[in-house]
């Protein structure tokens, strides 16, 4: 079966939430915007303190070169624009919207975001550049985690020809569900938006990668895209099958070069949660207002998977899924592999939000850190082939020459070397710490 | 869930609640390997050697292991306190080393080898060096070099011998120095299952196998060393034997005889000492298997585990610097 080289087996723990299907959370009373929740420069605010807004309405414009609009997710009135901090510990502007007269919910909310037909068929009749508009205008962002803008992605250097699309619909992390239920419950919008990202990339190939302990999902996609050409690569369930060049390597055995991109061997990699984004947004014309997010942990009282609109905070997900546990210990916004621990019930639902994992003092007991033995595991379970253990090193001493020797801008924090280390060394803050000491002194 | 519209009482105000705290990813780690149990595995996967041992050499090698051990953990102690370090035997390093020390000496050497060897391991061999992960050589090597040049009557190859001695295997050459001496050579069948004269853990290769691919399968030892061992030392034994086709010592014979297989599969996988890549680890396998041949054939030793192991510990910071893994992606 397909795989990559290296990677780890962490405990899969998707059965908490895997067999639930979406259930859609009531509008809450307030919803906080962030106005930055991609990579890249924040976007402008278009609304006023004390204007109406209705759902689905523009606040924001994504001006910048690499930026997202945002949207509205329910009918009310901006309160003010302030301060918030968002799980990842920045502190970022947000527009601050109370909700205020009739919203959409329940089973209509269902139907507006993934009801209604989903054209599979002649596929060439809309224009690339008009696909691009319509994803620049619903402020899609990679919904993977990443939070990349998409309409950035799709338009790579005109030099470089894209052959294939990626549909990733692996979701490695553990606990995670959102993509998982995306695909069995909502397959016809990934489906679509899969063959629009091929119409504007003008790829020959769209392959959907999906991991082997989700059968459902295989079988729900492989109807799904009966007649339209695209493939579906079931591959080894193995951390992080997900991660872009993982994936690549995986599928189509190409190897992006260190410091490229996937357009560089031909290749753009999309979520299905971001696939189903980009067909809403061309054939409905509507923004991204809402997304699934997986609420789930031993943490949790009673998990579940939900539809939610963005800017929701986190206490409102807790208080619907019958609120925490005595032992929750740590909070995570995204997967337990790379999320971000918060304590502030208050942090808003980004688009790149793909679950709230409650954890255990049982769960996150962690042995002191001890002397590294060079046994080595860290090496053998990379899958960048980097040496961890050095780089950490390197990033202790400060160690700038052994810190470029070592590649260190070649890892991408997936945690497997911290996950396995029998030491217990920070292995993956030490990195990220040296990465940044390593960015500092090349701006000098 | 609370009844809506109750008063708030002061109970209510001290119900307990969830204590949340923040680190960084990752959230998850695995709690199977630690470096204690680790240790723990190399005291599990010697247990063969320690049986056979006990078998074989009866109160020698009890009495062996008991000095080499509490002489190592004594000198943990001592060196720790010294360095004003929390105590550090609950990583069971200091019992390994304790173990795989006394199984690589001989039954009869006198108490205060066993206890010198003891104290120069830990000390030179590792604390010196500052604990546990830091140091170059292997540190029950470095005790036993020490003592195999202070006491060399003790450790020379007579002195594996002790005539008056109720134990059968105790009275004869080890079989690899009787074949130096004479040109004697030992059945296979002794040699696999360790009824020999020979270091206390060396004897019996089926006991270092079971035990080898114990750690092995455990990922405690990297399989690359071992096999890089067994496949250099057999292919140099082949050429000899291609060399001299009159001799009866096969390469069967120098793989199962002497300490290959107990230095291929307990000592020179420790991980502090050998490289931190696969690649880096096989070279280093090659390089112990290399030496040991090259010193069988031309040293004075009829063995030459110890100084292939040691001479490779100095060479592992080269080859770490050889085989850098070549990043994903790069040209």
């Amino acid at each position: 079966m397909n795989s990559f080289a290296h990677g780890i087996h962490p405990p899969e723990r998707k059965n908490l939430v895997a067999d639930k299907a979406i259930e859609i959370i009531p509008p809450p009373e307030k919803v906080i915007l962030p106005l930055l929740q991609n990579v890249g420069a924040p976007c402008e605010p278009v609304v006023r303190p004390k204007q109406d807004v209705s759902f689905g309405d523009p606040v924001c414009r994504g001006g910048a070169p690499v930026s997202a609009s945002l949207h509205s997710p329910v009918s009310g009135r901006v309160q003010k624009i302030s301060v918030t901090t968002l799980a990842n510990g920045r502190h970022v502007k947000a527009i601050f919207i109370k909700t205020e007269g009739e919203q959409l919910s329940g089973r209509a909310l269902w139907e507006e975001i993934f009801g209604g037909d989903w054209p599979m068929q002649n596929i060439q009749k809309y224009d690339p550049q008009e696909i691009i508009a319509a994803i620049y205008s619903a402020g899609i962002v990679g919904q993977g985690g990443a939070a990349f803008p998409t309409h950035v992605k799709l338009m790579p250097g005109k030099k470089k020809t894209l052959d294939t699309v990626l549909i990733n619909g692996c979701e490695c992390e553990p606990y995670l569900n959102a993509d998982f239920r995306l695909m069995i419950e909502a397959p016809g919008p990934v489906v679509c938006g899969a063959l629009l990202i091929g119409r504007v990339t003008g790829a020959e190939e769209i392959i959907i990668g999906i991991e082997d302990n989700k059968p459902e999902a295989v079988e729900s996609l492989k109807k799904a895209t009966f007649g339209t050409g695209i493939k579906i690569a079931v591959l080894k369930t193995k951390y992080p099958q997900g991660s872009e060049k993982q994936l690549i390597q995986a599928v189509l055995r190409r190897k992006v070069p260190l410091g490229g991109l996937p357009p560089d061997v031909g290749v753009v990699v999309n979520n299905v949660g971001t696939a189903a984004s980009v067909a809403r947004a061309v054939i409905k014309g509507k923004p991204v207002t809402h997304r699934i997010v997986s609420v789930t942990g031993a943490g949790i009282a009673d998990p579940k998977n939900l539809l939610v609109p963005i800017g929701i905070c986190f206490d409102e997900l807790i208080k619907f899924c019958g609120g925490l546990t005595m032992d929750a210990a740590r909070l995570i916004a995204g997967g337990p592999m790379t999320g971000f621990a918060f304590t502030n019930l208050e942090t808003p639902v980004t688009k790149g939000t793909g679950g709230l994992i409650a954890l255990t003092q049982k769960d996150v007991r962690k042995a002191k850190e001890t002397s590294c033995i060079r046994c080595g595991r860290c090496v053998d379970v990379c899958p960048m082939n980097l040496v961890p253990t050095r780089l950490a090193l390197a990033s202790r001493q400060k160690n700038l020459d052994l810190l470029e020797k070592y590649n260190i801008q070649g890892c991408f924090e997936c945690g497997c070397c911290a996950y396995i280390c029998p030491a217990g060394i920070p292995l993956v803050q030490l990195i990220r710490a040296g990465k940044a000491l390593s960015v500092a002194s090349k701006k000098k | 869930m609370m009844p809506k519209n109750r008063p708030k009482t002061a109970s209510d105000e001290k119900a307990p609640i969830p204590v949340l705290h923040v680190a960084h990813s990752p959230h998850l780690c695995q709690t199977a390997r630690t470096t204690q149990r680790m240790m723990i595995d190399v005291v599990i996967a010697v247990t063969p050697l320690l049986v056979v041992s006990f078998f074989v050499f009866r109160w020698y090698a009890v009495k062996q292991i008991a000095v080499c051990l509490a002489g190592c953990l004594a000198a943990e102690v001592i060196f720790t306190k010294m360095r004003r370090r929390s105590l550090s035997l609950s990583d069971w390093s200091a019992t390994v080393t304790g173990i795989i020390l006394a199984l690589s000496l001989p039954g009869p050497a006198p108490w205060y080898v066993g206890v010198i060897a003891s104290f120069v391991s830990i000390g030179i061999g590792k604390i010196i060096f500052g604990g546990i992960g830091m140091n170059i050589f292997n540190p029950a090597m470095v005790g036993r070099a020490f003592v195999m040049i202070a006491f060399a009557g003790n450790l020379a190859a007579s002195g594996y011998v002790d005539p008056m001695s109720p134990i059968d295997a105790m009275t004869q050459a080890t079989p690899m120095d009787a074949f130096k001496q004479t040109g004697a050579t030992a059945t296979l069948s002794a040699l696999f299952w360790g009824l020999t004269n020979g270091s206390l853990g060396e004897t019996s290769a089926v006991a270092c196998i079971i035990g080898g691919f114990y750690l092995c399968l455990r990922r405690t030892a990297s399989w690359e060393i071992p096999v890089g061992v067994i496949l250099s030392a057999g292919v140099m034994a082949g050429i000899a034997n291609l060399a001299d086709l009159q001799s009866h010592w096969t390469v069967l014979h120098h793989l199962l005889g002497g300490s290959l297989l107990f230095g291929a599969f307990f000592i020179a996988t420790d991980p502090v000492s050998s490289p931190l890549a696969p690649k880096g680890k096989f070279i280093f396998g090659v390089g112990v298997g290399f030496f040991i041949m090259l010193l069988r054939f031309y040293s004075g030793y009829p063995e030459g585990v110890m100084f292939a192991v040691l001479l490779m510990n100095a060479l592992t910071p080269l080859i770490n610097h050889w085989t850098i893994p070549r990043t994903f992606g790069e040209k």
